[in-house]
């Protein structure tokens, strides 16, 4: 075959191609056949309609996770996830997960053999995190809108993986500890989705953007830069390995408890009212 | 130079590339999958070769499969079903529907009434009730006639369930001018022959797995002077530039805003590939008249079809009515 090189197109030359190479690009009624079950070849126009109304859908309704996937699919090519895969490729435990290509689901991952794991391994810290706030390793989509199967199993697999980067760094599900993951994930994965997914700082309280601001966000940023790509660790033989022993190998520091300060902040204003109260009706008894 | 040729190849995403272009670059995950594709491309439901098929969409599945397939579509759609309607036809669908029921109006004046218990209607595929509500206000209203009454039917419960909750706070509900009935088109058996003044049916018989038997069951429960009346896409616009335009709107914008609105790509994939396998108007006049209706506009000794319906807006939708001899 031929070696085609990406010389600059001119109608001439374009005519004088064989029919199948001229169709370069495809058309909404000429969608090439999927590359991968569930894939859905999505042309640019497509592409650009879906990541705007993705980003503006998941910021009008946050627990739309579906969007945040879309978007995320919409906005990594080109360049974002093919680096990532690069990335992988560099690392010898990356290139075994794209050789393996093992999938996080509530069948590979037994939820009472992790519970039986001992205190502090990551294993049991993924169990403890996933009981705590309530999820499931099911509720992840199945990519559809990266044409390469390779990149779009790169794709699944940060999703997938996406709890466990939870697990180690012990942020909640809450909007303000998923925010801070999505900074440290951009930091690390430089996906324009997890940047996107900032403009969502707009929907904190003023304290939780104040507490964003000065402690999470940078905390993000310098750890996530700092750490090892974290889509190169191989979750699956990792379980029994000890928490503070992976963080130190990949160089994140723990954050400070998100839900701890949350609920210390809650009792003292509960304090505070508490105290209040009993001011105005010792006032109101005594006519002060 | 030669190791660039598979990755060309990739890059150029040549729709028919043969099936030895080098896939080195391709995990044996994507070429299994497609392998499994080619040898299976008849069926996506293991049908036996004896097994009757027919389409869902742009599949090729058994028949006994295809109601359960599209019950689960309306399932995923019923909570959203206005919603998408008004987004996919930028709420065109309001003016088919209301130029339908105006139409056909519904109702008898009850001085004039030969039939003081009103008419008896049948909506199929009815749901969510937009034809209903139309068909009862026009009566009530516009014909003043308190006791023309509507069965909804539909095969699927959760459509049926928005009807109702649409209903539930209507003064029709409370007069007992709506019942609901959970039925498949093709064996309304719940239903006597030849009781139902005026049988219509919405955007629904494109997803019926047998359209000439719901033909013949609405023949059957029709009274002699019934008529049939049936709102339906049609594959092609008569415009040929317009059927370009539409048709990438079709298959490019509906299943995007499905996915966005509705989070659910593949329901509306499968809406507008069923609007694509629908026959054309004229064909579909044809069965009708095969049913045993006569067509408005045609003679019944003419052997080609050539009137029985009405295209709206330049051929997206059209009307097709019948009405059953005496």
């Amino acid at each position: 075959m031929k070696p085609t090189t990406i010389s600059p197109l001119s109608l001439k030359r374009v005519l004088a191609l064989p029919p199948q190479l001229r169709s370069r690009t495809f058309s909404i009624l000429n969608r090439p056949p999927p590359n991968y079950a569930g894939h859905v070849p999505l042309t640019l126009v497509e592409r650009g309609a879906l990541a705007l109304g993705s980003a503006f859908g998941s910021l009008r309704n946050p627990h739309r996770h579906d969007l945040i996937a879309a978007l995320g699919e919409a906005t990594a090519k080109p360049y974002f996830v093919s680096r990532l895969r690069r990335a992988m490729l560099e690392n010898p435990t990356g290139r075994r997960i794209l050789k393996d290509q093992p999938r996080i689901s509530s069948q590979t991952m037994s939820l009472e053999k992790l519970r039986q794991l001992p205190d502090n391994t990551v294993g049991r810290a993924y169990a403890a995190w996933l009981d705590r706030e309530g999820v499931t390793p099911d509720t992840r989509d199945a990519v559809k809108y990266i044409d390469d199967p390779e990149e779009a199993y790169v794709m699944q697999r940060y999703r997938e993986t996406h709890d466990f980067t939870h697990a180690i760094t012990g942020l909640p599900v809450i909007i303000e500890g998923e925010l801070a993951i999505k900074a440290f994930e951009f930091a690390n994965t430089v996906l324009p989705m997890t940047a996107l997914s900032l403009v969502a700082v707009v929907r904190l309280k003023p304290i939780e953007r104040k507490r964003f601001f000065e402690t999470y966000l940078p905390w993000a940023l310098s750890n996530g830069l700092k750490a090892e790509e974290v889509v190169n660790v191989y979750w699956e033989e990792e379980l029994a390995t000890d928490v503070d022993v992976l963080r130190r190998r990949l160089g994140i520091e723990k954050p400070p408890d998100l839900r701890e300060i949350r609920q210390v902040l809650k009792d003292q204003k509960k304090a505070e009212k508490a105290a209040r109260e009993a001011r105005e009706r010792l006032g109101a008894a005594t006519g002060v | 130079m030669t190791s660039l040729a598979p990755r060309a190849a990739k890059r150029l995403r040549l729709s028919n590339t043969p099936r030895s272009v080098c896939t080195d670059c391709r995990r044996t995950f994507a070429s299994s999958v497609r392998a499994q594709q080619q040898q299976q491309p008849a069926s996506s439901q293991h049908a036996r070769q004896d097994e009757k098929t027919t389409h869902f969409g742009f599949d090729t599945v058994a028949e006994n499969l295809k109601a359960s397939r599209v019950a689960a579509v309306f399932s995923s759609v019923a909570s959203n079903y206005d919603t998408m309607n008004d987004l996919m036809s930028l709420g065109i669908h309001r003016l088919w529907k209301d130029h339908f029921v105006r139409s056909l109006n519904p109702g008898i004046r009850p001085t004039t009434s030969a039939q003081p218990q009103g008419q008896r209607i049948l909506d199929i595929a009815g749901g969510t009730g937009d034809i209903a509500f139309r068909m009862l206000d026009h009566a009530t209203n516009i014909n003043r006639d308190t006791q023309t009454s509507v069965i909804v039917s539909d095969i699927n419960p959760e459509m049926l369930g928005e009807g109702r909750k649409r209903f539930s706070t209507s003064p029709y509900q409370a007069a007992g001018r709506v019942s609901f009935m959970e039925a498949n088109a093709e064996q309304l058996d719940q239903v006597e022959s030849n009781s139902i003044d005026l049988y219509t049916v919405a955007f629904g018989i494109r997803n019926f797995t047998h359209k000439q038997k719901a033909l013949e069951e609405a023949f059957r429960v029709l009274k002699p002077g019934g008529v049939f009346a049936c709102l339906e896409f049609a594959p092609n616009l008569n415009n040929p530039v317009m059927n370009a335009v539409y048709k990438r709107w079709s298959f490019g914008a509906i299943p995007l805003i499905g996915q966005i609105v509705a989070a659910d790509r593949d329901s509306y994939q499968y809406l507008v590939e069923s609007i694509e396998k629908f026959p054309s108007q004229q064909e579909f006049a044809g069965m009708i008249r095969d049913a045993g209706f006569l067509l408005p506009g045609q003679r019944p000794e003419d052997e080609v079809v050539k009137a029985g319906w009405e295209d709206l807006t330049m051929g997206i939708a059209a009307i097709h009515k019948g009405v059953k001899p005496a």
